[in-house]
């Protein structure tokens, strides 16, 4: 397939690797945001094409685990209710609530359909008119825009039994959360590059100067990534801290301004809840009121209250950088897979769930 | 005293709650639907329980259910997958496919001629591998109790050579053979739920695999063991097979053939091909010294004309699978903790 | 969050403004995606899909830059 298969190849990412080891005198803490990256990095061992200096760690991009006990709690009460269908992205179905997850709810009778698109939901609604259709919006910039295509179509089809129970998180307060950290250890960011695909990349040049980090905006693919680590570490080596744009294929500096234009009619920014890490001032969206009758949280009165996350899990000092799968007491003896505390093991983009599927051979062989 | 039904016994369009009555509704089903696809002196007994002859003290039986949606898909439908299934769990133990049983569960108000599709597709199948169907039974659910069709078959056969094909036969130094590429069944059965369309015809590699081991044997391929890929994959079956064989297996994941759409499947709804289902292809461990000739007898079957080999079985101690990736790394191969759902963020 | 994968704008199947979309092939297979946040699209183009959504249209001059940064590093190499 164009465009991936070419940044797979071995001998160009040994190239770079070549590089990176060339360049690189000290060592070096970079974080990459996103939970994509983290997947792929190891996915496909990319640690061991980075000198031993350099530590990649790994941040809070991936959705499905930062979306608050709360919330899921909610879609849990939502789904269970009968004239419901449940639309969800796969993934967010094992995360566990207080007390159960979807799957359970699903296996209980609940009407729970795994969907691709959030245009699906919206065609769900169409065919089913006496059933209440509620998608469960979540995800980052990336995934914002589709998801207010389907409460804008829902708006203007005219659709009542279509609503949404946002889940919405936007990525440079995070950043910013993550930077002004007392205790921060990371140095240098890959930005998510699909979130640059739609927001561009403006808002980060205060961010690297305030904090003194380069950020450089990052593809997906193996070499990407270490196109990125290399952009950032030169970066860190000559003592600068500038936003630079590796995935310039994909990304413009302005962003994608149609889909930005659908974001503000949908959607206005609020204070947001991360799992594990807490509230964060501006760092979520949330529906207009023009949209209210489409707020699954507004239509459906639910008697739920936020909930202390008492499983043990250590996701927020994992998805900020401050310590990494292994360093958990419960890492793969509690907390496994098929049974897990947190969502950073459900998620195939959680931080420990790669690890867990992906590098335990290291482990396991140093024993 | 003989009552007559003022109700028509006519059988309509659909399945009723009358056909699994074991009156005349169920006989008529028979009668219609399911004898004529399958004429054997056992299956004419029409008894409880069919005698059949088996000369050989090496009897291989297993059994099997089937549930899919939708009931029939591109390369195949749930009748051939039924007589496949537990020719191909027979063949994974060297055994020769005998005898077949048939037990049908039918959902009230299932179009008949969704029977008659599916028990001509398992009468075709049963007669392309020398299965004789001989016993069975039919059960009607009330409507929205079933999925359509359930069919489960349970079947016998014979080990006609002196070999022990298992997993506690599998050696260090074994070479793994995989017979084609992976994922077509799955891919084949998601495509249509995920509305994804393939430029080509993409079916899946539902067949039945008695033959090329057949032929591996007759060969004289002193085959250790045998593991047909269905749910979970490639990466399943080897982890399995790991496992019970107490070994470890080294494979590389660049000479694992996956054909472009796919690939391509895979990567719009962020699943791995190592994990999606196959209904027709299976791995092989071999001694190294007669993998070359194994190859070149699969090459002759169109059932595995893509057979590679894949890996091998590593001395060391630790059981598992280890993949090498197109980087040169390597990472271990893990069960799915349930079903591949599409990763979307 | 991310799962972007580049495919081929093969067939525009609808253009009304919210709701174009177009017959989009990743290698060996295709599946009708949005094209409402990306206008410029025409057939040919190759864009980045994200849950049904074409999200940018992939600069083929960008996209080889790498590569010949990765010749031009080559080259260095050769002649150290």
């Amino acid at each position: 397939m164009k465009y991936l298969h070419e940044y797979r190849q071995r001998q160009s990412i040994e190239k770079i690797s070549a590089e990176i080891a060339r360049i690189t005198t000290r060592p070096w803490t970079i974080m990459e945001v996103c939970g994509g990256q983290t997947h792929a990095i190891v996915k496909y061992g990319l640690q061991q094409f980075l000198p031993q200096q350099v530590e990649l760690v790994h941040g809070p991009g991936c959705p499905v685990c930062v979306t608050s006990l709360e919330i899921i709690d909610k879609a849990i009460a939502i789904a269970a209710r009968p004239e419901v269908i449940f639309c969800s992205f796969g993934d967010m179905l094992r995360v566990p609530g207080s007390e159960r997850d979807l799957l359970a709810v699903k296996a209980g009778g609940g009407d729970i359909r795994t969907v691709y698109s959030p245009l699906h939901a919206v065609e769900l609604a169409q065919q089913n008119p006496d059933r209440e259709v509620v998608f469960f919006a979540i995800g980052f910039e990336t995934t914002a825009p589709a998801n207010a295509m389907a409460a804008f179509l829902a708006r203007k089809k005219g659709l009542r039994n279509l609503s949404l129970l946002v889940s919405h998180f936007l990525v440079p307060p995070a950043i910013e959360s993550i930077c002004s950290a007392a205790d921060s250890r990371v140095q240098g960011f890959l930005a998510a590059g699909h979130v640059c695909a739609i927001m561009g990349y403006e808002q980060y040049p205060p961010l690297a100067s305030k904090y003194r980090v380069p950020i450089v905006v990052t593809g997906f693919e193996p070499l990407d990534i270490l196109e990125g680590v290399m952009m950032c570490l030169r970066q860190l080596e000559q003592g600068c801290c500038s936003v630079e744009n590796q995935y310039a294929r994909a990304v413009e500096r302005r962003g994608n301004i149609p889909a930005q234009e659908m974001l503000e009619q949908v959607f206005d920014i609020a204070a947001q809840t991360w799992r594990g890490v807490g509230t964060i001032g501006a760092s979520g969206l949330r529906l207009r009121p023009e949209f209210a009758a489409f707020d699954a949280e507004k239509k459906f009165s639910l008697d739920i209250s936020p909930q202390i996350d008492s499983s043990g899990c250590i996701s927020g000092q994992i998805m900020q950088g401050q310590k990494k799968p292994c360093d958990c007491p419960h890492f793969g003896q509690r907390c496994r897979p098929e049974q897990p505390l947190g969502a950073p093991m459900v998620s195939s983009e959680g931080a420990c769930a790669a690890y867990y599927r992906y590098s335990r051979q290291v482990t396991a062989d140093e024993h | 005293m003989n009552i007559e039904c003022p109700l028509s016994t006519d059988t309509g369009e659909v399945v009723r709650l009358g056909h699994g009555s074991g009156g005349e509704l169920s006989q008529k089903l028979l009668r219609d639907y399911v004898y004529p696809h399958f004429d054997n002196p056992w299956i004419a007994q029409a008894h409880d329980s069919a005698t059949v002859p088996v000369k050989n003290d090496r009897v291989v039986f297993t059994t099997d259910s089937f549930v899919i949606t939708p009931l029939f898909f591109p390369g195949g439908d749930i009748g051939k997958l039924a007589v496949y299934g537990t020719v191909n769990d027979l063949a994974m133990s060297g055994a020769r496919p005998l005898y077949l049983s048939c037990s049908l569960i039918l959902e009230e108000g299932l179009p008949m001629a969704t029977l008659a599709r599916v028990m001509s597709s398992m009468g075709e199948a049963a007669a392309e591998t020398g299965m004789q169907l001989v016993t069975g039974d039919t059960k009607v659910v009330e409507r929205g109790k079933g999925d359509g069709l359930y069919i489960n078959t349970a079947g016998i056969g014979t080990i006609e050579h002196p070999m022990a094909i298992e997993p506690r036969q599998i050696q260090p130094e074994d070479l793994i053979l995989l017979s084609g590429d992976i994922g077509r069944h799955g891919m084949a059965v998601m495509a249509r739920r995920e509305g994804l369309e393939f430029d080509g015809p993409l079916r899946s590699d539902c067949a039945p695999l008695h033959g090329a081991v057949e032929d591996l044997l007759n060969a004289g391929i002193a085959v250790h063991c045998l593991r047909d890929l269905t749910r979970g994959g490639l990466a399943t079956a080897l982890v399995e097979l790991a496992e019970s064989a107490d070994k470890k297996f080294i494979v590389r994941e660049t000479v694992i053939p996956v054909c472009e759409p796919v690939k391509g499947a895979c990567e719009i709804l962020g699943l791995d091909p190592l994990y999606v289902a196959n209904e027709g292809r299976f791995v092989a461990f071999v001694p190294a010294e007669q993998a070359e000739l194994a190859l070149a007898v699969l090459a002759r079957n169109p059932v595995s004309v893509g057979s590679r080999i894949i890996g091998a079985v590593a001395r060391g101690n630790r059981p598992g699978v280890i993949l090498q990736n197109a980087l040169g790394c390597e990472r271990l191969v893990a069960r799915l903790p349930g079903e591949q759902l599409p990763r979307i963020c | 969050m991310c799962l972007g994968i580049p495919g081929r704008v093969e067939e525009i199947l609808n253009s009304a403004p919210l709701e174009r979309s177009a017959r989009v092939s990743f290698g060996g297979i295709s599946k009708e995606i949005n094209l409402a946040y990306v206008p410029e699209a025409r057939v040919g183009d190759y864009v980045i899909v994200h849950v049904g959504f074409a999200i940018s249209r992939v600069r083929e001059e960008e996209a080889q830059r790498v590569f010949r940064y990765l010749e031009e590093i080559g080259e260095l190499g050769d002649l150290g």
